[in-house]
């Protein structure tokens, strides 16, 4: 007796991205929405500092300089056509979210405010521009509070606390998917013409980083498993202001409202690797620069951290040796007060896990595993494609952080990202109805759950000694140590030989909860299982590819190759290995130069 | 430092009644509660079960009794606690297993107050944002910061004694709305507090305020909307 449903589109995740695509799939189709949290537990919620869009409400500003800081963000890996579409539609975006009631923070006038951003410029002076739609710091809990209640208003299906394991593929269709019921242990067969993978990216497998626990990379382990192709696995972003140790984000709207690095001999060392825009480069520049200050032995007394300083007294100071003035041509100040009101969940923060006040004290923070640019390779209306020819796979989707589509290439842009997953969570709700209401169901296989079954069967049954919190713990280690901001030929060969070694320990790890009900130790152990092939194949791409670009920095091959690795990577799991290929990027209107800040 | 843990168990497939186990961990003062947890997870004992996603106090997944008040675990630290800690489930819903409760009474709470913006009108005809100055925006700013961790509704004795009190998490729901000049119903939502299970079965406890991890003034939402309804005006 199974638990089968049948629905036209299926989603998987329940954050923005989701959350957006279960909006727009449910207004043409059948559609269930499948979340392993409650959808307001998703990680969209943590994002802070806000998502951008042209309005031009406060500066001028226009779509074609938010597209080319967006191509020059990603170091021209971003495929243009998606990043114009993207960069296009974000003004309509914001619109529509303030229409739902976002309660964004507001000009003087009534309008929309916006606050300078890293790597967001007026392209006629190379100055950041107030691009940047935000409500406080917490910009990306409303999205995720306010998209949450339009499904409620619009009773889209919830399936909620269920972790989807398997994606059924038949006669080169989906079939829909199967997944565990968490309250019970049982496995549900959802039947669909269409599914929709939205469930976020993967920094868990990271030792310091500012991913929630649910970031496994669940739905690109689903969809490498069934052989389908991942793209540019190899980019990962590592923000450079994470809470010293704790990984923690401190919003990069930190350094948009005027905060500068300090290092341990109290210098704003910025200026020296982006002399144009400073502490607001692009993140994998910031990163790379804190790095390079605490391996030359300039951290805070020599340890892996320096300092963000934001106190009123230091802004005003940078601010008027940068010329930085207020719209009026006043001189930009941050007062404690405006501190509290613009960023209140950062000076939180810092006084729960530090007893710090960000008012008085700098801020100890060392750059933290935030963002893959790589995933399930799309279209820019989020239909996975699955070779160089970007050959659709007839009702497979995917959008948000766990797709490429790509837009942000080597290296996400901040902001972005909240535009990206309302954007493509849209589109791909939109395609994957229309597709469903012109097609049939696929017909089932007869044990549908079977392979899921095989899979939690699997690891319940390893008799060794060690346990989940032993095989990740070293994974952490590996990956943050080889496969992190610096790689080199001979760090990335050690990580692959230790992550097929933690695979093989993998394989016997003890499960010691038999249980049924909210079993979390095996869920546990099958996002584990998620994580290590993820890691293979992003340690694999990483030594592939021989040049540094965006977020993929290698000692031993420092500099940008155009001529031979402007290309994306596209890599399978077959027969045991991981196989590369490569796929052309689109370019239309920004030829790829050298990237300075 | 030498912290004792002790957290209440509940195996549902093998326990008539919950039980609490002690556990003695070597702890930095500056980890989480949440890191004990999860250490006890790794090294002593994985079936030991728990909500957990952001672990920086966002997501609201680990609201839980600590020391016998309702805090999330990952904003809790060794050093506001001592070396004595004790860990239970959010009291007035229905444990599941160890520290899991069942939240679907508080949800069905929470969609009964119409949680979600109502405006019929049409939208601007240039197809940009509604206009709301920044003085409208702050009226109502202390209740959009709700996370839905359910540390009010479960720490309120009204809802104890009955679930069906709509509790101060949706209470504050219909607040962020009701008092958002954009929003256009909130004579409907004034209507749905206004029953017998709504604002009259807070008594001015104030457990709710005191476990608000977003430090939303939950007590003052609730007497706002109890004006209202008396005046029949939102101001």
């Amino acid at each position: 007796m199974q638990d089968i449903h049948e629905f036209d589109v299926v989603v998987v995740g329940g954050g923005g991205a989701g959350l957006m695509a279960g909006l727009y799939a449910s207004r043409g189709a059948k559609t269930a929405v499948i979340s392993k949290l409650y959808p307001t537990r998703s990680h969209t919620g943590a994002a802070q500092g806000g998502i951008a869009a042209s309005l031009g409400n406060i500066e001028g500003d226009n779509p074609d300089w938010h597209t080319y800081d967006t191509v020059k963000g990603s170091d021209y890996l971003g495929d243009q056509d998606a990043i114009e579409f993207m960069c296009h539609e974000a003004p309509q975006t914001v619109f529509e979210l303030e229409n739902y009631g976002l309660p964004f923070d507001r000009t003087p006038e009534g309008r929309i405010s916006q606050r300078p951003f890293g790597g967001h410029t007026n392209n006629e002076t190379g100055k950041p521009v107030r691009r940047a739609c935000h409500a406080a710091d917490r910009t990306g809990h409303m999205i995720l509070q306010t998209l949450y209640q339009q499904c409620i208003k619009n009773k889209v299906t919830f399936f909620d606390e269920y972790q989807v394991i398997d994606l059924l593929l038949v006669n080169g269709r989906t079939a829909g998917v199967v997944a565990l019921e968490l309250a019970t242990g049982k496995l549900h067969t959802f039947h669909s013409k269409a599914v929709i993978f939205a469930t976020g990216g993967h920094g868990r497998m990271f030792e310091v980083t500012s991913n929630a626990y649910a970031y496994t990379g669940d739905g690109v382990a689903v969809v490498l498993r069934r052989g389908l192709p991942l793209e540019d696995m190899e980019f990962f972003q590592f923000h450079p202001t994470g809470i010293y140790k704790l990984g923690i984000l401190i919003t990069e709207g930190v350094r948009g409202e005027g905060g500068v690095l300090i290092n341990g001999k109290g210098e704003r060392f910025m200026p020296k690797y982006a002399p144009n825009i400073k502490d607001l480069a692009s993140r994998d520049v910031v990163s790379r620069a804190i790095y390079t200050e605490i391996r030359e032995g300039r951290g805070v007394n020599g340890q892996n951290y320096v300092y963000l300083d934001v106190r009123p007294e230091s802004v005003a100071r940078y601010a008027a040796q940068d010329g930085r003035t207020n719209p009026d041509g006043t001189p930009y100040v941050l007062t404690a007060e405006q501190l509290l009101k613009k960023l209140p969940d950062i000076v939180d923060f810092n006084r729960v896990y530090l007893g710090i006040d960000p008012m008085t004290e700098m801020m100890p923070i060392q750059p933290t595993a935030h963002y893959t640019m790589g995933g399930i390779p799309t279209n820019k209306y989020g239909e996975l494609v699955i070779d160089d020819k970007n050959t659709v796979f007839p009702g497979l989707y995917a959008a948000g952080e766990c797709a490429c589509v790509s837009v942000h290439g080597a290296n996400r842009l901040g902001c972005n990202s909240l535009l990206d997953i309302l954007v493509f969570g849209k589109h791909s709700g939109i395609r994957a109805a229309e597709y469903a209401n012109q097609t049939e169901f696929e017909k089932l296989p007869d044990d549908p759950a079977a392979e899921a079954r095989a899979q939690l069967q699997q690891l319940c049954g390893g008799t060794g000694t060690e346990n989940v919190f032993d095989i990740s713990t070293d994974l952490k280690n590996v990956m943050f140590e080889d496969v992190g901001i610096y790689r080199n030929e001979k760090g990335m060969r050690d990580a692959i030989q230790k992550l097929a070694e933690l695979r093989k320990r993998f394989r016997h790890m003890r499960i010691s909860d038999s249980g049924s009900i909210f079993n979390t130790e095996l869920v546990n152990a099958w996002e584990l299982g998620n994580m290590l092939e993820i890691a293979e194949v992003t340690a694999e791409c990483a030594l592939n590819r021989q040049e540094s670009r965006g977020g993929h920095s290698r000692e031993d091959f420092p500099k940008r190759d155009d001529q031979n690795w402007l290309k994306h990577t596209l890599a399978w799991q077959r027969d045991g290995r991981i196989e590369i290929g490569y796929k052309p990027v689109v370019i239309t209107k920004y030829a790829p130069k050298e990237r300075v800040y | 430092m030498q912290v004792t843990l002790k957290i209440f168990r509940y195996n549902p497939e093998k326990d008539k009644r919950g039980r609490y186990e002690t556990y003695q961990l070597e702890a930095d003062e500056n980890e989480r509660v949440l890191d004990l947890l999860e250490m006890v997870k790794g090294h002593h004992d994985g079936t030991l079960s728990f909500r957990r996603s952001c672990a920086h106090g966002i997501c609201g997944s680990d609201s839980m009794r600590i020391n016998g008040r309702n805090q999330l675990a990952c904003k809790t630290l060794v050093r506001d606690l001592g070396d004595k800690i004790t860990v239970e489930p959010l009291l007035g819903l229905k444990v599941i297993k160890d520290l899991i409760v069942e939240m679907e009474p508080f949800f069905d709470n929470y969609k009964k107050v119409l949680p979600y913006f109502i405006n019929d009108s049409p939208p601007p005809a240039n197809g940009k944002e509604r206009l709301q100055s920044p003085e409208q925006r702050e009226r109502f700013d202390d209740t959009t910061k709700c996370i839905l961790c359910a540390g009010c509704t479960t720490s309120c004795p009204s809802f104890w004694s009955s679930n069906d009190y709509l509790g101060p998490a949706a209470l504050v729901t219909a607040h962020r709305f009701i008092f958002d000049s954009r929003d256009e119903a909130a004579e409907r939502r004034l209507k749905v507090v206004s029953e017998t299970s709504g604002v009259a079965r807070c008594h001015t406890v104030f457990n709710c305020t005191l476990a608000c991890p977003r430090d939303i003034q939950i007590t003052k939402a609730i007497g706002e909307l109890k004006v209202a309804i008396i005046t029949g005006k939102v101001e």
